[in-house]
């Protein structure tokens, strides 16, 4: 299991004052990545007003717990979601929560994972189990090949639309079908981490071919690696529930409302909905959608700032500049990521189009007190939630794909690569 | 945990679908390593205006709500962020129970580990019991106003939790044999899983 700072403090602390210890410290992970600096951290690990005792205080309870910890300077520090695959953490066939909702990203791998509350994580880390009602299967297929320029994002901005913010309640979905085969494990982990906007308790991709080449070598994941041939749903097997989507169908998405099921194709008007989404985004139904003003980019988050999301954010800047007034960042999703994308000269391509890059961390996928986006910006965003405020008071959010945040930075409006 | 009974309080309507944490409990009220202080943070975005005003049409701002231990939600409440923040702000303002037309299931979770009852009921009955004084019967599974009866579904071992108020944790401690057996036997299957140390 893995805790961050933001929620884990807490169940470490409610763990030591009722005397109790950590089962097995080497099943437990800590990381700092949700109010972390992106920018001078080496001077301040944190711009959150009151910030530091989380940080200071998940430190100290991790180091007193014995379980590994990624501090703020570590050079393997990221979002967790992120960094968990990376090393080889995650692996098929594992159990592996953390109080953290996003924690279904790496059901990708063929794990159950799942996002549980401070108290569950606490219950876990003391007891090795945690009591839970079996939930209901689900199987999403995405039938046939994805349409170019159609990604991951696309596919769970399109299923949201579909069927719902709480299409998945009481489920683990599989994601199945020729697309999701077709995804990299970076799209996997894409397509998964929107499951609980979903509803869902899970996600869960069957491990292939795929899924092992990314693990072979990892840090902590074994070698040889299992076979895990066995990670299948038999043939003719039911579910409970049944999902088929068309792939080609799916178009470039971004939300146009205050949750991520109030989205549409890029190309489209905003529909009809509640009146309080309507108002606070300040969109009225029958307006299209491309071409509203924005004054914010922003690239990054535990749904797309792998590698390959800042190479198709890249790919679109290019040789190009964010429109005048523009605020854009790019934030990459861990350390790894940073090194990497600079290794190939992905820094330079965001710096010179106009971009800040940052370092890793959750960043500004929410508004935690300290740094924010100029009170009423409109902001395009690879992140997963178009909530009220969750970017700050004020903040209206869209949520897209990397490619379409990168060419709405370009255009300075909502726009298609 | 204090043990849940009976419950008798008005029902205090928010019959809004997707209320999502962040909305709860917005992370900028997160000023506490602990689970205390956060009520004054619940439902910041709709509760306060532009200083810290009381907004006046809020519905916890409404005299008529005040000391309300129930509160009336649409589908899908607690969705997005599993912050126990969330749970931990409305247990604090009084609630100590949730009717709504579904909810987010880490929310749910929170909810039961926390002594706040959940409980789903279809969207007509929500509707009916907002704004009345309503008894909640955990033993019986029922809540009803004046002459209006549903029973409610909750898992054997919740309900037993939240009547009798149990540690959680202890209780699984009881079964402490029973998980290291299985683990040994996990670990002879498949000792890939574990790590020997932390490192």
């Amino acid at each position: 299991m893995f805790l961050h700072e933001r929620t884990g403090a807490a169940a470490l602390k409610a763990m030591a004052a009722a005397g109790r210890k950590v089962m097995d410290p080497a099943r437990v992970f800590a990381v700092m990545d949700h109010i972390v600096a992106t920018r001078d951290r080496a001077n301040h690990p944190t711009e959150v007003p009151g910030g530091e005792a989380f940080i200071t205080e998940t430190r100290e309870a991790a180091r007193a717990a014995g379980i590994t910890l990624f501090d703020v300077d570590d050079p393997d520090q990221g979002i967790t979601h992120v960094i968990s695959p990376e090393l080889g953490i995650v692996l098929p066939g594992l159990t592996l929560i953390a109080p953290d909702s996003h924690t279904c990203t790496q059901g990708a791998f063929g794990a159950f994972a799942w996002g549980v509350g401070s108290s569950e994580a606490e219950h876990a880390m003391v007891t090795g189990a945690l009591r839970m009602q079996r939930p209901k299967a689900m199987r999403v297929t995405f039938d046939g090949a994805l349409a170019a320029g159609v990604t991951a994002k696309d596919m769970a901005l399109h299923l949201l639309a579909a069927h719902g913010a709480a299409g998945g309640q009481g489920f683990v979905v599989e994601f199945a079908g020729e697309a999701v085969r077709a995804l990299d494990m970076e799209g996997r982990m894409t397509l998964c981490n929107m499951a609980t906007e979903f509803a869902a308790v899970g996600a869960i991709v069957a491990p292939d071919a795929v899924t092992r080449s990314y693990l072979q070598g990892r840090r902590y994941a074994p070698d040889p690696l299992p076979a895990w041939s066995d990670l299948v749903t038999d043939d003719g097997a039911s579910f409970d529930a049944e999902i088929i989507i068309d792939a080609n169908a799916i178009r470039p998405m971004v939300s146009w409302g205050t949750s991520p099921e109030h989205s549409i194709a890029v190309d489209d008007a905003v529909p009809a909905g509640p009146d309080h989404a309507h108002d606070y985004i300040g969109l009225t139904p029958g307006a299209s959608i491309a071409g509203i003003p924005i004054d914010a980019a922003f690239l990054g988050s535990c749904t797309n700032a792998r590698l390959s999301d800042l190479r198709a954010a890249a790919a679109v800047l290019r040789g190009k500049h964010v429109a005048p007034g523009v605020t854009a960042l790019a934030v990459p999703g861990s350390r790894a990521v940073k090194r990497a994308a600079e290794a190939e000269g992905l820094d330079t391509v965001f710096i010179d189009a106009g971009f800040e890059w940052r370092d890793s961390g959750c960043s500004l996928c929410f508004y935690a007190g300290g740094e924010g986006f100029t009170p009423g910006s409109r902001v395009i965003s690879s992140t997963n939630r178009n909530f009220q405020g969750r970017q700050g008071p004020s903040i209206r959010t869209h949520i897209a794909s990397p490619a379409t945040v990168a060419a709405s930075a370009i255009a300075g409006v909502i726009a298609a690569a | 945990m204090t043990p849940f009974t009976t419950l008798t309080s008005i029902v205090a309507p928010l019959l809004r679908d997707n209320v999502d944490t962040d909305t709860i409990i917005p992370s900028r009220e997160m000023k506490t390593t602990g689970r205390t202080g956060l009520a004054d943070g619940l439902f910041a975005p709709w509760r306060y205006q532009q200083g810290r005003v009381p907004h006046p049409e809020f519905v916890l701002n409404q005299p008529r709500y005040a000391g309300a231990q129930i509160l009336a939600a649409g589908a899908n409440f607690g969705c997005g962020s599993s912050r126990e923040h969330a749970v931990w702000a409305l247990a604090e303002w009084g609630f100590r129970a949730i009717i709504a037309e579904s909810f987010a299931p880490i929310f749910r979770n929170n909810c039961i580990r926390n002594g706040l009852l959940p409980i789903a009921l279809p969207r007509d009955a929500v509707a009916t019991l907002a704004d009345e004084v309503a008894t909640i019967d955990l033993s019986g599974q029922t809540v009803s106003a004046n002459d209006f009866v549903r029973t409610f579904e909750i898992e054997t071992e919740a309900k037993a939790m939240l009547l009798e108020g149990l540690d959680v944790i202890d209780l699984t401690l009881k079964h402490a044999d029973v998980i290291a057996a299985w683990t040994a036997r996990d670990r002879q299957a498949r000792p890939w899983v574990y790590l020997e140390t932390a490192a």
